[in-house]
């Protein structure tokens, strides 16, 4: 299979993209992360449900995306971070994220189980917030969000260590983290 | 088989390790790395677009993020789509304005609910595109390639959630 030429094709990419999505919805919507609870829950530190699925998400993907990329059947897509980019819009994100109780793709999850604030709260509030972005972007495009530059792409880059131990070394990490957390029960 | 799918949940290990491998076939398929809030920006565009045709493409915004139908948007009707499945399969499908906690809380007054829902969700909005991604772009796809922007994004969504929470729900008695 040209994985190339599937790539380029942009009717397939739209189906697959819709596909993906449905798979991810139905994901997110079994692993109860869609529901308004257990998001708010997680950030009353209450219920640990989110963190346990981004970190073994994270577990799995990681190991799945190295030994792909040393195939060459993937590349990185990394982006160069700030701290006026990441750390000033992460708060803010944060803080939409607590008000609204769901995250840009868990809403649509919500949707889907019948969650009407997330529809016309959520929905709406987010197409509003990127309209009200897209009017902002030119006068911080090349102010804050470049402040503050970080120097490295990538952990192994900062480190200065192999991306091997680097991934035995969160692996490991995020096993004692969720082991942690089914000894304290959270 | 259908046993499993009508399951209310499934372990939340089992459904990460699942998303973390549907990330790579997404890299794979698509060589795109699984995120959402790009969608709403294109949502925006397409919306803008209708009302007032082609004058969209000179904001520069959407130069960088054009207002298309492709994988991008799809991405969020699919979310949609997979969830109601997953719902009706199980049997929990149901149509609720105010979520439980929020009614126990802060009571039933939907305007309250939907009032503060719209507010969070334009935060939410500005915060993904100014960070650059969201709970999935960075929380999961960008930290499994071991992006230092990602794990520092995905950090401050969690510190600016936990202090924001806690206030509000200390606000609620």
């Amino acid at each position: 299979m040209d994985l190339a030429a599937l790539h380029r094709d942009e009717r397939s990419q739209a189906i697959i993209g819709l596909l993906i999505g449905i798979v991810f919805g139905f994901l997110l919507q079994k692993g109860a992360v869609t529901y308004y609870e257990v998001i708010m829950g997680q950030l009353l530190l209450t219920n640990f449900t989110v963190v346990k699925v981004m970190l073994s998400a994270v577990l799995a993907g990681m190991i799945g995306f190295f030994l792909l990329k040393r195939r060459g059947m993937v590349r990185p897509h990394i982006r160069q971070g700030s701290i006026g980019s990441n750390v000033v819009g992460g708060l803010i994100f944060g803080a939409g994220f607590a008000l609204l109780g769901y995250c840009p793709g868990t809403v649509a999850g919500a949707v889907g189980q019948g969650n009407l604030d997330a529809l016309f709260g959520g929905v709406v509030g987010l197409i509003l917030g990127a309209g009200i972005f897209s009017r902002m972007y030119p006068s911080i495009s090349r102010g804050i969000l470049k402040k503050g530059s970080f120097r490295s792409g990538t952990l192994p880059d900062l480190l200065r260590m192999k991306e091997q131990t680097v991934i035995v070394l969160m692996a490991i990490g995020i096993l004692l983290v969720l082991g942690g957390l089914e000894l304290l029960r959270l | 088989m259908l046993g499993i799918l009508g399951l209310a949940t499934w372990s939340p290990y089992v459904v990460g390790v699942a998303i973390g491998l549907l990330v790579c076939l997404s890299l794979l398929l698509s060589d795109r790395p699984i995120g959402c809030s790009t969608a709403f920006v294109k949502t925006c565009g397409l919306i803008e677009k209708a009302f007032r045709g082609k004058n969209v493409e000179g904001t520069e915004y959407y130069r960088e993020i054009p207002p298309r139908v492709d994988w991008q948007f799809m991405i969020l009707p699919g979310i949609v789509t997979g969830a109601f499945i997953s719902s009706i399969l199980s049997g929990v499908f149901r149509p609720e304005w105010i979520p439980s906690l929020w009614q126990a809380t802060f009571g039933g007054d939907v305007y309250l609910r939907i009032g503060v829902a719209i507010l969070g969700g334009i935060l939410l909005g500005i915060g993904a595109r100014w960070a650059g991604g969201c709970t999935s772009g960075h929380g999961i796809s960008g930290t499994l390639q071991l992006s230092v922007a990602s794990m520092i994004s995905a950090a401050c969504f969690f510190i600016g959630g936990i202090l924001t929470a806690m206030t509000l729900f200390s606000l609620g008695g």
